[in-house]
């Protein structure tokens, strides 16, 4: 029997705003438990919220990222639940009339483009966290009222690969425009995702179960690769899958079974009656619209069409904003595009990854990086001294006082060479023999004895120009 | 009398507001809570054929804020009104469902 497979993914994205979404509470991590709320955020009978300009706005920005029709009729509407994460004991979300709908990203898998639809986007509020002990259980409300946009696919995805792929593209996206940090390790991207399969042909989807506990895109793609086959083994065995949660064991790489479901949730959602609707103005859509950040595949297309770089290298540096705002400030000042990116992918992310950081918490520059660059390519030090040079780079230091301080200037100039060379020459007549025998390796030999002779600082292909013309004299 | 609910509305409609209610007492509620809803039907008396539908009952509309954080300085006085509180963090039974959204 052959399987279809489909799948649907749910994805919150914590917004990095000043303030919560309903309460002027800040919005920061790492302070003590509780110190960033107020009476709203715990819910207290009476108070009212108000609704953040910036997270309405991120809204906007995360559809037009997205090529999302914005809803410009909006409003909030209220989704009741008990949990004591959640002191209101309901949720303020978008159910009705989410910020948006019918968006699209384009993913390529093993060579093959597709777009994937979303089907709405909206915004709210995040609950706090518990932590729980054998006796207690212990409530940290600072994310309460942390704002979230949640992005949930249409069932267009057929592979755990094209799940991994338009993760990917989301959070690369989303990541270009800054309004979020989109990282599953610090919680500020979650991924729920429902899984169905079906013997080709079949109209109706099959029963979906959900999966829980994806800590990694990684995860996502193996939960649902052991899903997808634990289905059709079912299926093929005469059972049925039956509506339930399961859990991804990050061990064993296989799911578990959490709880079946029982009846549908029932939210009783209805129109938040604390907040007024909102008219979502053109004016405001042009607005932000004309200040969205150029997405990666603009860059993509500039950085090969306009500085000659390769797919490969485009596609690299465009991973993060960072890493690309990085390189066109290098490029401004007059970095060699194609150094630049091979150094970006090389030595910084070599360094990045031996000291675990990102771009912006280390002492790197572009101006530094640039400069060193621009060293290299007017011939004032060796790709070999660069090394040293980009280890004083590295802490922050400027390229061309380090290189003056340490005399690591190349040595370039024909006329301080050229006695070098003939010294050299007269040393060793066996090797001019051997030349003159057509023993290629003889040429090395001299070119590493002249380096030698200048402790490393002559410029090779100087040397070689001079040494050449010596020979063939 | 008119069946506008029935006593497993009844049921389910406690078990959502966290409400324990014993055999008889669902006997004596569902009468009673089916003639309060027959009250909110002379809403229905209302022509409302002409009025659009509305998800607010304000004239209100893009009332919003700035993005600018102000903490209250709350967070002491807040603790000191939970049942519980331990190191900053409010105390409650322990809670066994794992189903945080």
């Amino acid at each position: 029997m052959n399987f279809e497979t489909t799948i649907g993914l749910e994805v919150h994205v914590e917004l990095k705003t000043h303030s919560k979404i309903f309460s002027p509470s800040p919005v920061e991590f790492g302070v003590k438990p509780n110190a960033n709320t107020n009476v709203i955020d715990w819910g207290y009978p009476g108070v009212l919220p108000t609704t953040n300009k910036g997270v309405v706005a991120d809204g906007i920005i995360a559809a037009l990222a997205l090529h999302a029709q914005v809803e410009q009729h909006t409003h909030f509407d209220r989704k009741n639940y008990f949990y004591p994460d959640n002191p209101k004991a309901y949720q303020i979300t978008q159910a009705d009339k989410p910020i948006a709908h019918d968006g699209w990203v384009e993913v390529d898998v093993d060579g093959v483009k597709k777009k994937i639809g979303i089907e709405e986007m909206h915004i709210e509020e995040d609950a706090g966290k518990n932590t729980h002990e054998r006796d207690h259980s212990y409530v940290d409300l600072n994310r309460q009222g942390t704002p979230l946009i949640e992005i949930v696919s249409k069932p267009d995805i057929a592979s755990p690969a094209e799940a991994y792929a338009y993760l990917e593209a989301l959070r690369q996206r989303i990541q270009f425009t800054g309004i979020s940090d989109v990282k599953m390790e610090e919680g500020s991207m979650r991924v729920d995702v429902n899984i169905s399969v079906r013997p080709v042909g079949q109209e109706k989807f099959g029963t979906k179960t959900e999966l829980k506990n994806l800590n990694s895109f990684t995860y996502v793609k193996r939960g649902l690769e052991y899903e997808e086959k634990r289905q059709q083994q079912v299926l093929m065995s005469g059972g049925s899958v039956r509506q339930e949660t399961r859990r991804f064991d990050e061990k064993t790489g296989e799911t578990i079974l959490m709880r079946v479901k029982e009846g549908s949730d029932d939210y009783r959602y209805f129109p938040e009656p604390d907040l007024p609707a909102l008219n979502i103005s053109d004016d405001w859509i042009k607005e932000l619209n004309d200040a969205m950040p150029e997405m990666p595949g603009k860059r993509r297309d500039r950085y090969v069409n306009e500085l000659g770089l390769t797919d490969y290298d485009a596609m690299v540096i465009t991973q993060t904003k960072e890493m690309s705002d990085f390189f066109d400030s290098m490029v401004a000042l007059k970095a060699d595009p194609k150094m630049a990116a091979n150094y970006l992918q090389g030595d910084v992310n070599a360094y990045l990854n031996d000291q675990q950081a990102d771009l912006s918490a280390t002492k790197l520059t572009p101006a530094n990086l640039a400069g060193m660059i621009n060293l290299i390519s007017d011939g004032t030090i060796s790709t070999k001294m660069a090394k040293k040079v980009f280890k004083a780079v590295t802490q922050g230091e400027e390229p061309k006082a380090f290189v003056e301080k340490h005399g690591l200037v190349q040595l370039s100039d024909p006329a301080k060479l050229q006695p070098i060379i003939d010294d050299v020459l007269d040393q060793n007549p066996q090797s001019i023999e051997d030349f003159n025998n057509g023993k290629d390796r003889a040429v090395g030999y001299l070119v590493g004895q002249i380096m030698k002779q200048t402790h490393g600082q002559a410029n090779p292909k100087v040397v070689n120009q001079l040494l050449m013309a010596a020979l063939k004299h | 009398m008119a069946n506008r609910i029935d006593r497993d509305q009844v049921k389910h409609v406690a078990e959502l507001a966290k409400l324990e209610f014993t055999n008889n007492q669902l006997d004596a509620l569902t009468p009673q809570l089916d003639e309060i809803i027959g009250l909110f039907e002379s809403l229905s008396e209302v022509d409302t054929s002409n009025v659009e539908a509305t998800s607010n009952v304000t004239d209100q509309i893009n009332v919003m804020r700035e993005d600018v954080a102000d903490n209250w300085g709350q967070s002491e006085a807040l603790l000191k009104n939970a049942p519980e509180a331990q190191d900053g963090y409010i105390m409650v039974p322990t809670i066994i469902d794992e189903s945080e959204d």
